[in-house]
Protein backbone atom coordinates (compact mmCIF):
# COMPACT_ATOMS: atom_id res chain seq x y z
CA UNK A 1 0.00 0.00 0.00
CA UNK A 2 1.34 3.41 -0.94
CA UNK A 3 0.76 5.61 2.09
CA UNK A 4 1.40 8.94 0.37
CA UNK A 5 1.14 12.17 2.36
CA UNK A 6 -2.45 13.35 2.20
CA UNK A 7 -3.82 10.03 0.93
CA UNK A 8 -6.98 8.82 2.64
CA UNK A 9 -7.81 5.36 3.95
CA UNK A 10 -10.49 3.62 5.92
CA UNK A 11 -10.73 0.68 8.23
CA UNK A 12 -12.00 -2.59 6.76
CA UNK A 13 -13.70 -3.48 10.03
CA UNK A 14 -14.91 -0.26 11.73
CA UNK A 15 -15.93 3.33 10.98
CA UNK A 16 -12.37 4.74 11.24
CA UNK A 17 -11.13 6.99 8.42
CA UNK A 18 -7.58 8.31 8.16
CA UNK A 19 -5.39 10.76 6.26
CA UNK A 20 -1.63 10.31 6.04
CA UNK A 21 0.22 13.27 7.58
CA UNK A 22 3.77 11.93 7.15
CA UNK A 23 4.75 8.90 5.05
CA UNK A 24 6.69 5.91 6.33
CA UNK A 25 10.36 5.67 5.46
CA UNK A 26 9.87 2.11 4.23
CA UNK A 27 7.01 0.02 2.82
CA UNK A 28 4.61 -0.78 5.67
CA UNK A 29 1.10 -2.17 6.09
CA UNK A 30 -1.24 0.04 8.09
CA UNK A 31 -3.90 -1.84 9.98
CA UNK A 32 -6.98 -0.82 11.87
CA UNK A 33 -8.88 -3.23 14.12
CA UNK A 34 -6.43 -5.96 13.15
CA UNK A 35 -6.98 -5.78 9.35
CA UNK A 36 -5.16 -3.83 6.64
CA UNK A 37 -6.87 -0.51 5.86
CA UNK A 38 -8.53 -0.05 2.48
CA UNK A 39 -8.73 2.90 0.05
CA UNK A 40 -11.22 5.59 1.09
CA UNK A 41 -13.44 4.90 -1.91
CA UNK A 42 -13.49 1.10 -1.51
CA UNK A 43 -16.43 -0.86 -0.05
CA UNK A 44 -15.98 -2.38 3.39
CA UNK A 45 -16.15 -6.18 3.33
CA UNK A 46 -19.29 -7.42 5.06
CA UNK A 47 -17.51 -10.03 7.18
CA UNK A 48 -15.23 -7.60 9.04
CA UNK A 49 -14.95 -7.66 12.81
CA UNK A 50 -12.60 -5.71 15.05
CA UNK A 51 -10.01 -8.08 16.52
CA UNK A 52 -10.18 -7.97 20.35
CA UNK A 53 -6.45 -7.18 20.57
CA UNK A 54 -6.95 -4.11 18.34
CA UNK A 55 -10.12 -2.65 19.81
CA UNK A 56 -8.86 0.40 21.73
CA UNK A 57 -10.55 2.72 19.21
CA UNK A 58 -9.49 5.85 17.32
CA UNK A 59 -10.29 9.45 18.27
CA UNK A 60 -11.37 12.11 15.81
CA UNK A 61 -8.73 14.73 15.04
CA UNK A 62 -5.93 12.90 16.85
CA UNK A 63 -2.62 12.14 15.19
CA UNK A 64 -1.12 8.67 15.56
CA UNK A 65 2.49 7.86 14.92
CA UNK A 66 4.66 4.80 14.37
CA UNK A 67 8.10 5.92 15.55
CA UNK A 68 10.19 3.17 13.86
CA UNK A 69 8.83 3.85 10.37
CA UNK A 70 7.98 7.53 10.81
CA UNK A 71 4.40 7.02 9.62
CA UNK A 72 1.94 9.55 11.00
CA UNK A 73 -1.80 9.55 10.33
CA UNK A 74 -4.70 11.82 11.25
CA UNK A 75 -8.01 10.29 12.30
CA UNK A 76 -10.69 12.01 10.21
CA UNK A 77 -13.52 9.75 11.41
CA UNK A 78 -13.39 7.75 14.65
CA UNK A 79 -14.07 4.04 15.05
CA UNK A 80 -13.81 1.04 17.34
CA UNK A 81 -10.58 -0.41 15.96
CA UNK A 82 -7.10 0.73 16.93
CA UNK A 83 -4.16 1.34 14.62
CA UNK A 84 -1.03 -0.72 14.02
CA UNK A 85 1.82 -0.92 11.54
CA UNK A 86 3.25 -4.35 10.79
CA UNK A 87 1.64 -5.50 14.06
CA UNK A 88 3.04 -2.61 16.20
CA UNK A 89 0.42 -0.42 17.86
CA UNK A 90 0.56 3.25 16.86
CA UNK A 91 0.86 5.80 19.64
CA UNK A 92 -1.09 8.98 20.15
CA UNK A 93 1.04 11.96 19.22
CA UNK A 94 0.88 14.72 21.79
CA UNK A 95 1.18 17.82 19.65
CA UNK A 96 3.08 20.74 21.05
CA UNK A 97 0.60 23.60 21.28
CA UNK A 98 1.59 26.53 19.13
CA UNK A 99 0.26 30.01 19.80
CA UNK A 100 -2.35 30.90 17.18
CA UNK A 101 -1.19 33.42 14.65
CA UNK A 102 -4.07 33.76 12.18
CA UNK B 1 -6.30 15.76 2.07
CA UNK B 2 -8.85 18.22 0.79
CA UNK B 3 -9.42 21.28 3.01
CA UNK B 4 -13.20 20.68 3.01
CA UNK B 5 -12.48 17.67 5.24
CA UNK B 6 -11.28 20.09 7.95
CA UNK B 7 -14.79 21.53 8.21
CA UNK B 8 -16.45 18.12 8.01
CA UNK B 9 -14.31 16.88 10.91
CA UNK B 10 -15.23 19.94 12.97
CA UNK B 11 -18.92 19.43 12.20
CA UNK B 12 -18.66 15.74 13.20
CA UNK B 13 -16.92 16.54 16.48
CA UNK B 14 -18.71 19.74 17.52
CA UNK B 15 -22.00 19.98 15.57
CA UNK B 16 -23.68 22.33 18.06
CA UNK B 17 -20.78 24.65 18.72
CA UNK B 18 -21.13 28.24 17.40
CA UNK B 19 -19.11 28.63 14.19
CA UNK B 20 -20.04 31.94 12.61
CA UNK B 21 -22.83 34.40 13.41
CA UNK B 22 -25.95 32.33 14.06
CA UNK B 23 -24.48 29.23 12.35
CA UNK B 24 -23.17 26.28 14.32
CA UNK B 25 -20.61 23.87 12.86
CA UNK B 26 -23.27 21.49 11.54
CA UNK B 27 -25.06 24.41 9.89
CA UNK B 28 -21.90 25.77 8.30
CA UNK B 29 -20.91 22.33 6.97
CA UNK B 30 -24.37 21.60 5.56
CA UNK B 31 -24.37 24.96 3.78
CA UNK B 32 -20.93 24.28 2.34
CA UNK B 33 -22.08 20.80 1.23
CA UNK B 34 -25.21 22.19 -0.43
CA UNK B 35 -23.21 24.97 -2.08
CA UNK B 36 -20.67 22.42 -3.33
CA UNK B 37 -23.48 20.48 -4.99
CA UNK B 38 -24.79 23.68 -6.52
CA UNK B 39 -21.31 24.67 -7.80
CA UNK B 40 -20.78 21.19 -9.27
CA UNK B 41 -23.94 21.69 -11.35
CA UNK B 42 -22.63 24.88 -12.99
CA UNK B 43 -20.25 25.12 -15.95
CA UNK B 44 -16.69 24.04 -15.09
CA UNK B 45 -14.33 26.78 -13.98
CA UNK B 46 -12.81 28.53 -11.02
CA UNK B 47 -14.86 29.99 -8.18
CA UNK B 48 -14.12 33.71 -7.84
CA UNK B 49 -15.16 35.50 -4.64
CA UNK B 50 -15.55 39.26 -4.75
CA UNK B 51 -16.87 40.45 -1.44
CA UNK B 52 -16.25 41.68 2.06
CA UNK B 53 -15.96 39.40 5.08
CA UNK B 54 -19.37 37.74 5.40
CA UNK B 55 -20.71 34.19 5.91
CA UNK B 56 -20.63 33.78 2.12
CA UNK B 57 -16.82 33.73 2.28
CA UNK B 58 -16.19 30.57 4.35
CA UNK B 59 -19.18 28.83 2.74
CA UNK B 60 -17.76 29.55 -0.73
CA UNK B 61 -14.21 28.61 0.33
CA UNK B 62 -15.17 25.16 1.61
CA UNK B 63 -17.78 24.57 -1.11
CA UNK B 64 -15.29 25.30 -3.88
CA UNK B 65 -12.83 22.92 -2.20
CA UNK B 66 -15.38 20.12 -1.95
CA UNK B 67 -16.40 20.70 -5.58
CA UNK B 68 -12.74 20.47 -6.63
CA UNK B 69 -12.68 24.02 -8.02
CA UNK B 70 -9.85 26.49 -7.36
CA UNK B 71 -11.07 29.34 -5.14
CA UNK B 72 -9.99 32.87 -6.08
CA UNK B 73 -10.84 35.69 -3.66
CA UNK B 74 -10.25 39.06 -5.34
CA UNK B 75 -9.47 42.52 -4.04
CA UNK B 76 -12.64 44.60 -4.27
CA UNK B 77 -10.67 47.78 -3.60
CA UNK B 78 -8.96 47.65 -6.98
CA UNK B 79 -10.03 50.20 -9.58
CA UNK B 80 -12.43 48.80 -12.20
CA UNK B 81 -9.83 48.41 -14.95
CA UNK B 82 -7.45 46.40 -12.72
CA UNK B 83 -10.24 44.30 -11.24
CA UNK B 84 -11.66 43.46 -14.66
CA UNK B 85 -8.21 42.45 -15.89
CA UNK B 86 -7.83 40.04 -12.95
CA UNK B 87 -11.28 38.53 -13.51
CA UNK B 88 -10.40 38.03 -17.19
CA UNK B 89 -7.32 36.11 -16.06
CA UNK B 90 -9.52 33.70 -14.05
CA UNK B 91 -12.18 32.89 -16.67
CA UNK B 92 -14.08 30.67 -17.17
CA UNK B 93 -15.35 31.26 -13.67
CA UNK B 94 -18.33 31.19 -11.38
CA UNK B 95 -18.33 34.61 -9.73
CA UNK B 96 -19.84 35.04 -6.27
CA UNK B 97 -19.97 38.77 -5.55
CA UNK B 98 -21.55 41.13 -3.05
CA UNK B 99 -24.64 42.65 -4.71
CA UNK B 100 -23.06 46.11 -5.06
CA UNK B 101 -19.84 44.69 -6.55
CA UNK B 102 -21.39 42.23 -9.03
CA UNK B 103 -22.15 44.82 -11.76
CA UNK B 104 -18.47 45.82 -11.92
CA UNK B 105 -17.45 42.57 -13.64
CA UNK B 106 -20.55 40.44 -14.34
CA UNK B 107 -20.67 41.47 -18.03
CA UNK B 108 -17.25 39.98 -18.86
CA UNK B 109 -17.09 36.99 -21.21
CA UNK B 110 -16.75 33.66 -19.42
CA UNK B 111 -18.17 34.99 -16.14
CA UNK B 112 -21.16 33.20 -14.60
CA UNK B 113 -22.17 35.73 -11.94
CA UNK B 114 -24.31 35.27 -8.83
CA UNK B 115 -24.81 37.59 -5.87
CA UNK B 116 -23.52 36.45 -2.50
CA UNK B 117 -27.08 36.77 -1.11
CA UNK B 118 -28.46 34.40 -3.76
CA UNK B 119 -25.51 32.05 -3.20
CA UNK B 120 -26.20 31.88 0.55
CA UNK B 121 -29.87 31.23 -0.19
CA UNK B 122 -28.96 28.21 -2.41
CA UNK B 123 -26.63 27.02 0.33
CA UNK B 124 -29.33 27.28 3.01
CA UNK B 125 -31.88 25.27 1.03
CA UNK B 126 -29.74 22.30 0.16
CA UNK B 127 -30.45 19.65 2.77
CA UNK B 128 -27.86 18.26 5.13
CA UNK B 129 -25.51 15.91 3.29
CA UNK B 130 -21.88 15.49 4.33
CA UNK B 131 -19.06 17.29 2.54
CA UNK B 132 -17.90 14.54 0.21
CA UNK B 133 -15.24 15.12 -2.37
CA UNK B 134 -13.41 13.27 -5.09
CA UNK B 135 -10.89 16.08 -5.40
CA UNK B 136 -7.24 15.13 -5.21
CA UNK B 137 -4.99 16.75 -2.65
CA UNK B 138 -2.64 17.76 -5.46
CA UNK B 139 -5.43 19.90 -6.87
CA UNK B 140 -5.30 23.66 -6.57
CA UNK B 141 -7.29 24.90 -3.58
CA UNK B 142 -6.57 28.59 -3.80
CA UNK B 143 -5.26 31.23 -6.18
CA UNK B 144 -4.23 34.49 -4.55
CA UNK B 145 -3.09 37.48 -6.52
CA UNK B 146 -0.13 38.84 -4.57
CA UNK B 147 -0.41 42.51 -3.72
CA UNK B 148 2.22 43.39 -6.30
CA UNK B 149 3.81 46.62 -5.15
CA UNK B 150 5.21 46.80 -8.67
CA UNK B 151 4.11 45.30 -11.96
CA UNK B 152 1.21 43.01 -12.79
CA UNK B 153 -0.01 40.89 -9.82
CA UNK B 154 1.16 37.27 -9.81
CA UNK B 155 -1.31 34.46 -9.14
CA UNK B 156 0.15 32.38 -6.31
CA UNK B 157 -1.00 28.76 -6.26
CA UNK B 158 -1.78 26.98 -2.99
CA UNK B 159 -2.71 23.32 -3.24
CA UNK B 160 -4.91 21.38 -0.84
CA UNK B 161 -1.85 19.57 0.46
CA UNK B 162 -0.10 22.88 1.33
CA UNK B 163 -3.03 24.40 3.22
CA UNK B 164 -4.07 21.13 4.92
CA UNK B 165 -0.48 20.51 6.06
CA UNK B 166 -0.34 24.00 7.57
CA UNK B 167 -3.58 23.54 9.48
CA UNK B 168 -3.04 19.96 10.66
CA UNK B 169 0.55 20.58 11.74
CA UNK B 170 -0.04 23.83 13.60
CA UNK B 171 -3.53 23.62 15.12
CA UNK B 172 -4.85 21.16 17.68
CA UNK B 173 -8.13 19.78 16.36
CA UNK B 174 -11.10 20.99 18.43
CA UNK B 175 -8.52 22.37 20.85
CA UNK B 176 -10.23 25.71 21.50
CA UNK B 177 -12.26 26.49 24.60
CA UNK B 178 -15.95 26.77 23.93
CA UNK B 179 -16.05 30.51 24.68
CA UNK B 180 -13.23 31.41 22.27
CA UNK B 181 -14.07 33.85 19.49
CA UNK B 182 -11.73 35.12 16.78
CA UNK B 183 -12.19 38.57 15.27
CA UNK B 184 -11.21 38.52 11.58
CA UNK B 185 -10.52 41.95 10.14
CA UNK B 186 -8.12 41.08 7.33
CA UNK B 187 -9.91 40.83 3.99
CA UNK B 188 -10.82 37.50 2.31
CA UNK B 189 -8.27 38.03 -0.48
CA UNK B 190 -5.36 38.08 1.96
CA UNK B 191 -3.72 34.76 2.92
CA UNK B 192 -4.34 35.60 6.58
CA UNK B 193 -8.08 35.88 5.85
CA UNK B 194 -8.10 32.39 4.35
CA UNK B 195 -5.88 30.82 6.99
CA UNK B 196 -7.99 32.41 9.77
CA UNK B 197 -11.07 30.66 8.39
CA UNK B 198 -9.26 27.31 8.12
CA UNK B 199 -7.47 27.30 11.47
CA UNK B 200 -10.30 28.69 13.57
CA UNK B 201 -12.77 26.17 12.18
CA UNK B 202 -10.40 23.23 12.66
CA UNK B 203 -9.67 24.41 16.20
CA UNK B 204 -13.35 24.93 17.01
CA UNK B 205 -13.24 28.67 17.52
CA UNK B 206 -16.19 30.94 16.74
CA UNK B 207 -15.47 33.43 13.95
CA UNK B 208 -16.58 37.06 14.23
CA UNK B 209 -16.20 38.96 10.96
CA UNK B 210 -15.52 42.66 10.56
CA UNK B 211 -16.47 43.61 6.98
CA UNK B 212 -14.28 46.70 6.77
CA UNK B 213 -11.66 47.85 9.26
CA UNK B 214 -11.87 51.03 11.24
CA UNK B 215 -10.44 51.25 14.78
CA UNK B 216 -13.82 52.33 16.19
CA UNK B 217 -15.67 49.42 14.55
CA UNK B 218 -12.97 46.91 15.57
CA UNK B 219 -13.03 47.92 19.24
CA UNK B 220 -16.84 48.07 19.38
CA UNK B 221 -17.23 44.63 17.78
CA UNK B 222 -14.51 43.07 19.94
CA UNK B 223 -16.24 44.37 23.07
CA UNK B 224 -19.77 43.43 21.99
CA UNK B 225 -18.88 39.88 20.88
CA UNK B 226 -16.51 39.29 23.81
CA UNK B 227 -13.77 38.46 21.34
CA UNK B 228 -10.93 36.42 22.85
CA UNK B 229 -8.56 36.20 19.86
CA UNK B 230 -7.65 38.55 17.02
CA UNK B 231 -5.05 39.10 14.35
CA UNK B 232 -4.08 42.56 13.12
CA UNK B 233 -1.63 44.02 10.64
CA UNK B 234 0.84 46.71 11.78
CA UNK B 235 -1.14 49.77 10.67
CA UNK B 236 -4.20 48.54 12.59
CA UNK B 237 -2.61 48.05 16.01
CA UNK B 238 -1.48 51.62 16.67
CA UNK B 239 -4.90 52.94 15.64
CA UNK B 240 -6.66 50.38 17.86
CA UNK B 241 -4.54 51.48 20.83
CA UNK B 242 -5.42 55.14 20.14
CA UNK B 243 -9.10 54.20 20.10
CA UNK B 244 -8.82 52.25 23.37
CA UNK B 245 -7.16 55.24 24.96
CA UNK B 246 -9.79 57.64 23.62
CA UNK B 247 -12.84 55.58 24.58
CA UNK B 248 -11.57 53.93 27.76
CA UNK B 249 -12.48 50.41 26.59
CA UNK B 250 -10.16 47.77 28.10
CA UNK B 251 -11.36 44.61 26.27
CA UNK B 252 -11.35 42.36 29.36
CA UNK B 253 -12.37 39.27 27.30
CA UNK B 254 -9.41 39.59 24.92
CA UNK B 255 -6.73 36.97 25.66
CA UNK B 256 -4.66 36.71 22.56
CA UNK B 257 -3.60 39.22 19.92
CA UNK B 258 -1.37 38.25 17.03
CA UNK B 259 0.18 40.64 14.59
CA UNK B 260 1.99 40.22 11.31
CA UNK B 261 1.91 41.10 7.66
CA UNK B 262 4.65 43.69 7.86
CA UNK B 263 7.21 45.22 10.14
CA UNK B 264 5.69 46.30 13.45
CA UNK B 265 7.51 49.20 15.15
CA UNK B 266 8.84 47.99 18.52
CA UNK B 267 7.44 51.12 20.19
CA UNK B 268 3.90 50.12 19.20
CA UNK B 269 4.38 46.60 20.59
CA UNK B 270 5.69 47.97 23.87
CA UNK B 271 2.74 50.33 24.12
CA UNK B 272 0.33 47.45 23.43
CA UNK B 273 1.98 45.27 26.09
CA UNK B 274 1.66 48.07 28.62
CA UNK B 275 -1.95 48.92 27.74
CA UNK B 276 -3.23 45.33 27.55
CA UNK B 277 -1.39 43.44 30.31
CA UNK B 278 -3.98 40.63 30.34
CA UNK B 279 -3.37 39.77 26.66
CA UNK B 280 -0.95 37.24 25.15
CA UNK B 281 0.89 38.75 22.18
CA UNK B 282 2.18 36.79 19.20
CA UNK B 283 4.20 38.09 16.28
CA UNK B 284 3.93 35.97 13.15
CA UNK B 285 5.86 35.98 9.90
CA UNK B 286 4.69 34.29 6.77
CA UNK B 287 4.06 34.72 3.08
CA UNK B 288 1.20 34.01 0.74
CA UNK B 289 3.45 31.39 -0.85
CA UNK B 290 3.89 29.57 2.49
CA UNK B 291 0.17 29.18 3.37
CA UNK B 292 0.59 31.84 6.10
CA UNK B 293 2.78 31.63 9.21
CA UNK B 294 6.27 30.09 9.19
CA UNK B 295 7.75 31.70 12.33
CA UNK B 296 6.25 32.95 15.60
CA UNK B 297 7.36 35.02 18.55
CA UNK B 298 5.18 33.75 21.38
CA UNK B 299 3.60 35.23 24.50
CA UNK B 300 6.47 34.09 26.74
CA UNK B 301 9.00 35.93 24.56
CA UNK B 302 6.90 39.08 24.81
CA UNK B 303 6.65 38.84 28.59
CA UNK B 304 10.37 38.27 29.00
CA UNK B 305 11.03 41.30 26.81
CA UNK B 306 8.78 43.47 28.94
CA UNK B 307 10.46 42.17 32.09
CA UNK B 308 13.67 43.57 30.88
CA UNK B 309 16.85 41.74 29.91
CA UNK B 310 18.50 43.30 26.89
CA UNK B 311 18.69 40.19 24.68
CA UNK B 312 14.98 39.52 25.23
CA UNK B 313 14.06 43.11 24.57
CA UNK B 314 15.97 42.99 21.31
CA UNK B 315 13.97 39.92 20.29
CA UNK B 316 10.79 42.00 20.32
CA UNK B 317 12.12 43.18 16.97
CA UNK B 318 12.24 39.57 15.71
CA UNK B 319 9.53 37.27 14.37
CA UNK B 320 10.54 34.50 16.75
CA UNK B 321 11.51 30.98 15.79
CA UNK B 322 10.48 28.77 12.86
CA UNK B 323 7.45 26.50 13.32
CA UNK B 324 8.51 22.92 14.14
CA UNK B 325 7.12 21.82 10.76
CA UNK B 326 9.26 24.15 8.62
CA UNK B 327 12.97 24.70 8.09
CA UNK B 328 14.45 28.17 7.66
CA UNK B 329 17.93 29.00 6.38
CA UNK B 330 19.68 32.26 5.65
CA UNK B 331 21.79 32.12 2.53
CA UNK B 332 24.35 34.49 1.07
CA UNK B 333 24.57 35.70 -2.53
CA UNK B 334 26.48 32.50 -3.45
CA UNK B 335 23.54 30.37 -2.25
CA UNK B 336 25.43 28.90 0.72
CA UNK B 337 24.03 29.14 4.28
CA UNK B 338 25.60 31.93 6.37
CA UNK B 339 26.46 31.81 10.10
CA UNK B 340 24.19 33.20 12.83
CA UNK B 341 24.20 36.98 12.95
CA UNK B 342 24.94 37.39 9.24
CA UNK B 343 22.19 38.78 7.02
CA UNK B 344 21.16 37.11 3.78
CA UNK B 345 18.13 35.87 1.89
CA UNK B 346 15.57 33.89 3.91
CA UNK B 347 14.90 30.41 2.49
CA UNK B 348 12.10 28.16 3.71
CA UNK B 349 11.10 24.53 3.22
CA UNK B 350 8.09 22.55 4.42
CA UNK B 351 4.89 20.91 3.26
CA UNK B 352 2.95 24.15 3.62
CA UNK B 353 5.32 25.92 1.23
CA UNK B 354 4.05 26.13 -2.34
CA UNK B 355 6.29 28.52 -4.23
CA UNK B 356 4.27 28.21 -7.42
CA UNK B 357 2.61 30.85 -9.52
CA UNK B 358 0.49 30.33 -12.59
CA UNK B 359 2.98 29.66 -15.35
CA UNK B 360 6.03 29.76 -13.09
CA UNK B 361 7.54 27.64 -10.34
CA UNK B 362 9.98 29.37 -8.01
CA UNK B 363 10.59 26.52 -5.59
CA UNK B 364 13.71 24.37 -6.01
CA UNK B 365 13.54 20.61 -6.68
CA UNK B 366 14.88 20.19 -3.13
CA UNK B 367 11.79 21.99 -1.79
CA UNK B 368 13.52 25.22 -0.73
CA UNK B 369 11.78 28.50 -1.52
CA UNK B 370 13.67 31.77 -1.83
CA UNK B 371 11.48 34.32 -0.10
CA UNK B 372 13.12 37.48 -1.53
CA UNK B 373 13.08 38.71 2.08
CA UNK B 374 16.33 39.69 3.72
CA UNK B 375 16.98 38.68 7.32
CA UNK B 376 19.22 36.96 9.85
CA UNK B 377 19.05 34.43 12.69
CA UNK B 378 20.51 35.10 16.12
CA UNK B 379 22.45 32.46 18.02
CA UNK B 380 19.26 31.04 19.55
CA UNK B 381 17.48 30.76 16.22
CA UNK B 382 15.32 33.89 16.44
CA UNK B 383 14.61 35.29 13.01
CA UNK B 384 14.97 39.01 12.31
CA UNK B 385 13.47 40.40 9.11
CA UNK B 386 15.25 43.30 7.44
CA UNK B 387 12.74 43.75 4.63
CA UNK B 388 12.44 42.88 0.99
CA UNK B 389 15.73 42.03 -0.64
CA UNK B 390 14.93 44.72 -3.23
CA UNK B 391 14.76 47.28 -0.42
CA UNK B 392 18.28 46.57 0.80
CA UNK B 393 20.51 49.57 0.13
CA UNK B 394 23.92 48.83 -1.34
CA UNK B 395 26.11 51.76 -0.36
CA UNK B 396 29.72 51.52 -1.46
CA UNK B 397 29.57 47.71 -1.36
CA UNK B 398 27.98 47.62 2.10
CA UNK B 399 24.50 46.11 2.39
CA UNK B 400 22.33 48.31 4.57
CA UNK B 401 18.85 47.27 5.68
CA UNK B 402 16.26 50.01 6.01
CA UNK B 403 14.49 48.43 9.01
CA UNK B 404 16.94 49.29 11.76
CA UNK B 405 17.42 52.86 10.50
CA UNK B 406 13.64 53.29 10.45
CA UNK B 407 13.44 51.95 14.01
CA UNK B 408 16.12 54.43 15.09
CA UNK B 409 14.27 57.33 13.46
CA UNK B 410 10.92 56.27 14.91
CA UNK B 411 12.44 56.24 18.38
CA UNK B 412 12.93 60.04 18.11
CA UNK B 413 10.15 61.78 20.06
CA UNK B 414 9.15 64.05 17.15
CA UNK B 415 9.05 61.29 14.51
CA UNK B 416 5.67 59.71 13.84
CA UNK B 417 6.73 57.45 11.01
CA UNK B 418 9.79 56.82 8.86
CA UNK B 419 10.74 55.07 5.66
CA UNK B 420 14.33 54.47 4.55
CA UNK B 421 15.32 53.63 1.00
CA UNK B 422 18.25 53.84 -1.39
CA UNK B 423 18.67 56.56 -3.99
CA UNK B 424 21.18 56.62 -6.84
CA UNK B 425 24.48 58.19 -5.85
CA UNK B 426 27.46 58.87 -8.10
CA UNK B 427 29.85 58.45 -5.23
CA UNK B 428 28.44 55.36 -3.49
CA UNK B 429 26.23 53.68 -6.09
CA UNK B 430 23.37 54.16 -3.68
CA UNK B 431 22.96 56.49 -0.74
CA UNK B 432 20.68 56.23 2.29
CA UNK B 433 17.58 58.41 2.09
CA UNK B 434 14.69 58.77 4.51
CA UNK B 435 11.14 60.10 4.33
CA UNK B 436 9.77 61.01 7.74
CA UNK B 437 6.50 62.20 9.19
CA UNK B 438 7.04 64.51 12.15
CA UNK B 439 4.93 66.07 14.82
CA UNK B 440 6.68 68.79 16.74
CA UNK B 441 10.02 70.48 16.32
CA UNK B 442 13.01 68.91 14.66
CA UNK B 443 15.07 69.23 11.49
CA UNK B 444 17.15 67.05 9.20
CA UNK B 445 20.42 67.76 11.00
CA UNK B 446 18.94 66.92 14.40
CA UNK B 447 17.61 63.63 13.03
CA UNK B 448 20.95 62.77 11.45
CA UNK B 449 22.67 63.42 14.78
CA UNK B 450 20.05 61.22 16.49
CA UNK B 451 20.74 58.30 14.14
CA UNK B 452 24.51 58.82 14.41
CA UNK B 453 24.15 58.40 18.16
CA UNK B 454 22.61 54.95 17.65
CA UNK B 455 24.02 53.40 14.50
CA UNK B 456 27.28 53.45 12.65
CA UNK B 457 27.95 56.43 10.42
CA UNK B 458 27.37 54.68 7.07
CA UNK B 459 23.74 54.20 8.13
CA UNK B 460 23.05 57.89 8.74
CA UNK B 461 20.62 59.12 6.05
CA UNK B 462 22.28 61.51 3.63
CA UNK B 463 18.91 62.85 2.54
CA UNK B 464 15.89 63.39 4.80
CA UNK B 465 12.57 64.39 3.25
CA UNK B 466 9.62 65.56 5.35
CA UNK B 467 6.22 64.24 4.32
CA UNK B 468 2.66 64.50 5.68
CA UNK B 469 2.20 60.71 5.37
CA UNK B 470 3.95 57.62 4.02
CA UNK B 471 2.58 55.23 1.40
CA UNK B 472 1.33 51.87 2.66
CA UNK B 473 -0.54 49.15 0.84
CA UNK B 474 -3.86 48.21 2.37
CA UNK B 475 -2.48 45.37 4.46
CA UNK B 476 0.03 47.60 6.13
CA UNK B 477 3.18 47.06 4.08
CA UNK B 478 5.31 50.16 3.78
CA UNK B 479 5.87 50.89 0.08
CA UNK B 480 9.53 51.92 0.15
CA UNK B 481 9.81 51.31 -3.56
CA UNK B 482 7.14 53.93 -4.27
CA UNK B 483 9.20 56.51 -2.38
CA UNK B 484 12.37 55.38 -4.07
CA UNK B 485 10.74 55.79 -7.47
CA UNK B 486 9.34 59.20 -6.55
CA UNK B 487 12.60 60.63 -5.25
CA UNK B 488 14.72 59.01 -7.95
CA UNK B 489 12.81 61.06 -10.52
CA UNK B 490 13.32 64.40 -8.81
Amino acid sequence: MELKTGSRWKSAVCATELAVVRPAKEEVTLECGGRAVIAIGADRPSDGVVAPAHAAGTLLGKRYVDEPSGLEVLCTKPGAGSLAVNGRALTLREAKRLPSSD
Amino acid sequence: MNISLLLQMAADAMPDRAALGSLDYAGLASRAAAAAGWIAGREPGRVVYLGLNSPAFPVALFAAAAAGRPFVPLNYRLPDADLRRLVERTTPCLLIADPDLLPRVADLAGVDGVSSDAFLAFAANGGSGALETEADEDDIALLLFTSGTTGEPKAAILRHRNLAAYVVQTVEFAGSEEDEALLVSVPPYHIAGVSAALTSIYGGRRVVQLPAFSPEAWVALAARERVTHAMVVPTMLGRILDELERGGETLPALRHLSYGGGRMPVAVVERALAMLPHVDFVNAYGLTETSSTIAVLGPEDHRRALAGDAACRRRLGSVGRPLPSVEIEIRGPDGAPVPAGTPGEIHVRGEQVSGEYIGRKVIGDDGWLRTADSGWLDDEGYLFIDGRLDDVIVRGGENISPGEIEDALRAHPAVQDAAVFGLPSEEWGECVAAAVVIEGETDAQALRDWVRGRLRSTKVPEQIHFRPALPYNETGKLLRRALKAEFSRT
